[in-house]
């Protein structure tokens, strides 16, 4: 039945959609080769992570979960940055940035 | 049904549907764009869960700042464009990872919080900013030194070595690749 | 005196080490020691002597060694009259024998140990004498045998000297075997080995006849193998080999002498057993006729001599078999008889020293050229004869007329038979070595002093010894040396007059055959006689191809047959079995143990190089690992 005036929500769906964008990074994490879609998969996931902490602290009414969310966005702008810097390095020695082609540490 | 749950199965829907093509696209510059579509959908999920602010802080910096760092660098690395050429061998088994992951987040979620409600309250802005600047002040600071260090580290990284002679700097840093090539 | 008694046999004993030791060094080469320590056993001997003839008592003292309440090992003295009397003779005959050696062994090689041998002797001997018990006598009785051995071999660089001493030491020691048991059994019926408690409880019956039969046979026939008794006598007469001084010694006077002395000592577990006696007797009496026999064909006069005193011994033993009433005589009997017939010797060691042979075929007319020794030889031969006043009748008339007066009319004639030949050898041998023509090549003359000293002095005994026994003297021999009561036997001139004409009509017949020298032995007219004689009555070659060569071939093959395949074998297969295991082992190390070690090598190589593709090196490979272990982690922690 619908109500348009109550404003409640049902937790399982703000979960589910964090479980379907977290199970979309982990795909794109383990079988994109270029490296800069790795880091938009690994973003993905940090997104993922907020939708969750975000559902829980309306869920326990307590700002934390939102604050924490925050945080988490502050630190995936650092991560990108250097993630985007490093690739940057690699490309300028390598000619690359396919992940497949930098494994020095292959038997 | 609550008029909320209807807006936001509409969001999420276009948020999954994004996301999904995002990490399945050929062309990485749509890959990018998906991005960007998913990422609202999230900050309109937040909106939609009253956290207003961290709706506005996503966008600023997640579609306003991060997206475009990460076409900046599609741009300058020349990303080739193709199938075979975006997509490793372990296709299969990422896909199989990822669906069990799924399945497992799915079924934990309805076996624990099968049917709770959210009783939604609008979190003020300023009520935010007395939180984190009362409660969470160190955390703060130490996030600011993190970027701070971010900002430096990546500054460094990045940039061209101005060594004496230029040819061989850049390859002091990988090392000689040539010679552990078996 | 008396408590000086056991310096008898230890001066002697304590000289042989000093001559061992220092004799080489010393001006005399040691026979100055031995001289002086039986000199010394002389004078104290002389004076326990004259203790007994004082009327003294017996003494026994003994020193424990130890005592286990089953056996005692003790050393003590036990002296009565028998002692007494055998000291004196064992230390005055070896004074003599040693005096007559400083001249009859000038110059020998090996001087000093003879010296050393024959005081080791003496003591022995004394040892034995003085013995209180029956394991010390034991010992005295080995080692006189012992040093036989060794001065018979004197010169054993003849191999029939060495051959001799050996024969004389394995048969003595055949009749040891017997005597060793007898002491066993004695000891163990009595519950004890002195001598002096043995005798109390035989004489009291404490112990049964039967186990006293069984013991005294089986200590007799140790007397059999040491005085040359029939069947061990056949060693006496091969013993001559040894210089003339030490047959003097050893093989009349004493050691031989030390069977007699030990049935003597011992009579009282004897006397009570008939079948002993018997036994006695029987061997006594065969002994006498067949050395007197064997006496008459020698041409050796040391062999004359040696049957002879295998003859006069089995007197004394027979004498001793005729039971209490022949003890006295017996023993008197070796009392006398030690002083002649050790004097006959030195005679005939004084003539072989001068002619350089011992065989009187190549003697002959000496009375002249040795004077001394041609009288004090006929002095000892009459003594032996039995010829009065001389000591020897009074000792074997008294045998004979205690063999008649006891009824053993058997022994009565084969001792008068005996008397008889002894006569006719003894005037045979006299006849050929003083009488007629000298028939040999060297030059013969009288002997130095220190041999004739001896001789002259032996001869005067000769002549008085016999009076201490004689039956018109009070007191003397029976006085002092006497089993049960003291006999006083009336004197029957009839016997003694039988005697001494069996005697002379012995001497007749000699004379008769051997005044004058002939080129055929007179006796070959006896013909296969003859011959059985001069073999020995074929005794020597049963023993040696019936006993001694079958076992000492028949053992010693079948001793190497074992030691080849037996025991060699064992330790071939032993070695062979080794040997396959060790192969095995080998098998087992190489194959299993290396192949253990070998295959871990090999599984760690094959695991790592299955292993290495893990590092692919990819990191979204490792990625992939990561979240599928923290799915399984996840579902782990939160299900389980």
């Amino acid at each position: 039945m619908i109500s348009l005036l109550a404003a409640t929500i049902r937790l399982p769906f703000l979960l589910i959609f964090a479980a379907l964008l977290f199970s979309c990074g982990v795909y794109g994490v383990l079988a994109r080769r270029n490296a800069v879609l790795v880091l938009m998969s690994i973003e993905l996931m940090l997104n993922a992570v907020n939708v969750n902490l975000v559902a829980f602290s309306g869920y326990l009414k307590t700002l934390t979960g939102q604050v924490f969310a925050l945080f988490v966005i502050t630190v995936a702008a650092a991560e990108v940055g250097i993630g985007l810097a490093i690739v940057i390095l690699i490309y300028r020695n390598r000619e690359t940035i396919n992940v497949d082609e930098v494994n020095l540490l292959k038997w | 049904m609550t008029s909320q749950e209807i807006a936001f199965v509409i969001v999420a829907g276009i948020g999954s549907l994004a996301a999904l093509r995002l990490v399945t696209s050929k062309n990485v510059v749509h890959a990018a764009l998906y991005l960007v579509l998913t990422l609202a959908m999230v900050a309109g999920v937040y909106l939609l869960v009253a956290a207003e602010f961290l709706a506005w802080v996503q966008v600023l910096i997640y579609v306003g700042a991060i997206v475009v760092l990460l076409l900046f660098s599609l741009m300058l690395t020349k990303a080739p464009i193709g199938r075979e050429t975006l997509d490793n061998q372990q296709r299969g088994v990422a896909a199989i990872v990822g669906a069990g992951v799924l399945a497992g987040l799915v079924f934990l979620v309805q076996d624990t919080f099968r049917g709770t409600r959210i009783e939604l309250q609008q979190a003020k802005t300023a009520d935010v900013g007395i939180s984190i600047f009362r409660d969470f002040v160190l955390p703060f600071e130490v996030v600011s030194v993190l970027l701070l260090a971010a900002l430096v580290g990546a500054v460094v990284i990045a940039r061209k070595d101005e060594a004496p002679s230029g040819g061989e700097s850049r390859r002091t840093i990988v090392g000689p690749r040539q010679e552990v090539r078996r | 005196m008396v408590k000086f008694a056991w310096l008898i046999p230890s001066l002697p004993l304590a000289a042989f080490f000093l001559i061992v030791f220092f004799g080489k060094r010393m001006p005399g080469k040691g026979a100055e020691v031995g001289i002086v320590a039986v000199g010394a056993g002389l004078v104290i001997s002389l004076g326990i002597f004259w203790h007994f003839v004082t009327g003294g008592g017996p003494e026994v003292h003994s020193l424990t060694f130890f005592d286990l309440k089953s056996f005692r090992l003790e050393i003590g003295e036990n002296i009565d009259g028998l002692t007494a009397v055998m000291f004196v003779v064992v230390t005055l005959v070896s004074l003599c024998v040693q005096v007559y050696s400083t001249a009859y062994m000038h110059g020998d090689s090996r001087y000093t140990w003879y010296f050393a041998a024959l005081s080791l002797f003496t003591g022995s001997m004394l040892n034995l004498v003085i013995a209180d018990n029956l394991f010390q006598l034991l010992v005295g009785w080995e080692l006189v045998g012992i040093c036989s051995y060794l001065l018979i071999g004197h010169w054993w660089e003849e191999k029939e000297n060495s051959n001799a001493a050996i024969k004389a030491f394995i048969t003595t020691k055949t009749g040891d075997i017997p005597f060793l048991f007898g002491i066993f059994v004695l000891t163990f019926a009595a519950g004890t080995a002195n001598i002096p408690e043995i005798q109390h409880l035989a004489e009291n019956h404490e112990i049964a006849t039967g186990t006293l039969t069984v013991a005294a046979l089986l200590l007799f026939g140790g007397a059999i193998g040491k005085s040359a008794q029939f069947p061990l006598h056949v060693w006496l007469p091969d013993a001559m080999a040894g210089p003339t001084p030490v047959s003097a010694l050893i093989h009349a006077a004493t050691m031989v002498a030390a069977g007699v002395y030990l049935v003597g000592r011992l009579f009282s577990v004897f006397a009570p057993s008939g079948h002993a006696l018997a036994f006695v007797g029987t061997i006594g009496s065969i002994t006498m006729l067949i050395a007197a026999f064997l006496a008459m064909v020698q041409d050796d006069i040391k062999r004359v001599l040696a049957y002879s005193t295998v003859s006069q011994l089995a007197y004394m033993v027979a004498a001793l078999g005729l039971g209490e009433h022949g003890y006295t005589p017996g023993l008197f009997h070796l009392f006398t008889h030690a002083f002649f017939k050790a004097l006959l010797f030195l005679g005939g060691g004084s003539v072989i020293h001068a002619v350089h042979t011992n065989n009187m075929s190549e003697m002959g007319g000496l009375r002249k050229k040795m004077p001394i020794t041609y009288a004090t030889f006929g002095v000892a031969t009459l003594a032996l004869m039995g010829i009065p006043p001389f000591a020897g009748f009074w000792s074997k008339d008294e045998i004979i007329a205690t063999a008649f007066h006891t009824h053993h009319y058997a022994i009565w004639v084969v001792t008068l038979l005996t008397a008889m030949l002894t006569a006719f050898y003894m005037t045979r041998a006299v006849l050929l070595t003083f009488y007629g023509e000298y028939r040999g090549n060297g030059h013969p003359h009288e002997s130095p002093k220190a041999m004739t000293y001896p001789m002259l002095l032996l001869a005067g005994l000769s002549v008085v010894a016999g009076f201490v026994g004689a039956p018109f003297v009070s007191g003397g021999f029976k006085s002092w040396v006497h089993f049960g009561a003291i006999e006083h036997e009336p004197f029957s001139y009839a016997l003694a007059v039988l005697s001494v004409g069996v005697g002379l009509a012995g001497v007749a017949i000699g004379y008769r055959l051997y005044a004058t020298y002939r080129e055929r032995e007179p006796l070959t007219a006896l013909g296969p006689g003859y011959t059985l004689l001069v073999n020995k009555y074929y005794l020597d070659d049963l023993y040696m191809k019936g006993i001694i060569r079958p076992i000492q071939y028949g053992i010693s093959r079948w001793v190497n047959w074992t030691n080849q395949n037996i025991l060699d074998g064992a330790v071939n297969a032993a070695a062979w079995l080794t040997r396959k295991l060790s192969l095995g082992v080998d098998e087992v190390d190489r194959k299993v143990v290396d192949g253990a070690v070998n295959g871990i090598a090999f599984s760690a190589s094959k695991t790592g190089g299955f292993l290495k593709y893990i590092q692919s090196g990819n990191v979204q490979r490792y990625a992939v690992f990561l979240f599928v272990g923290v799915a399984i982690l996840a579902i782990a922690i939160t299900r389980l």
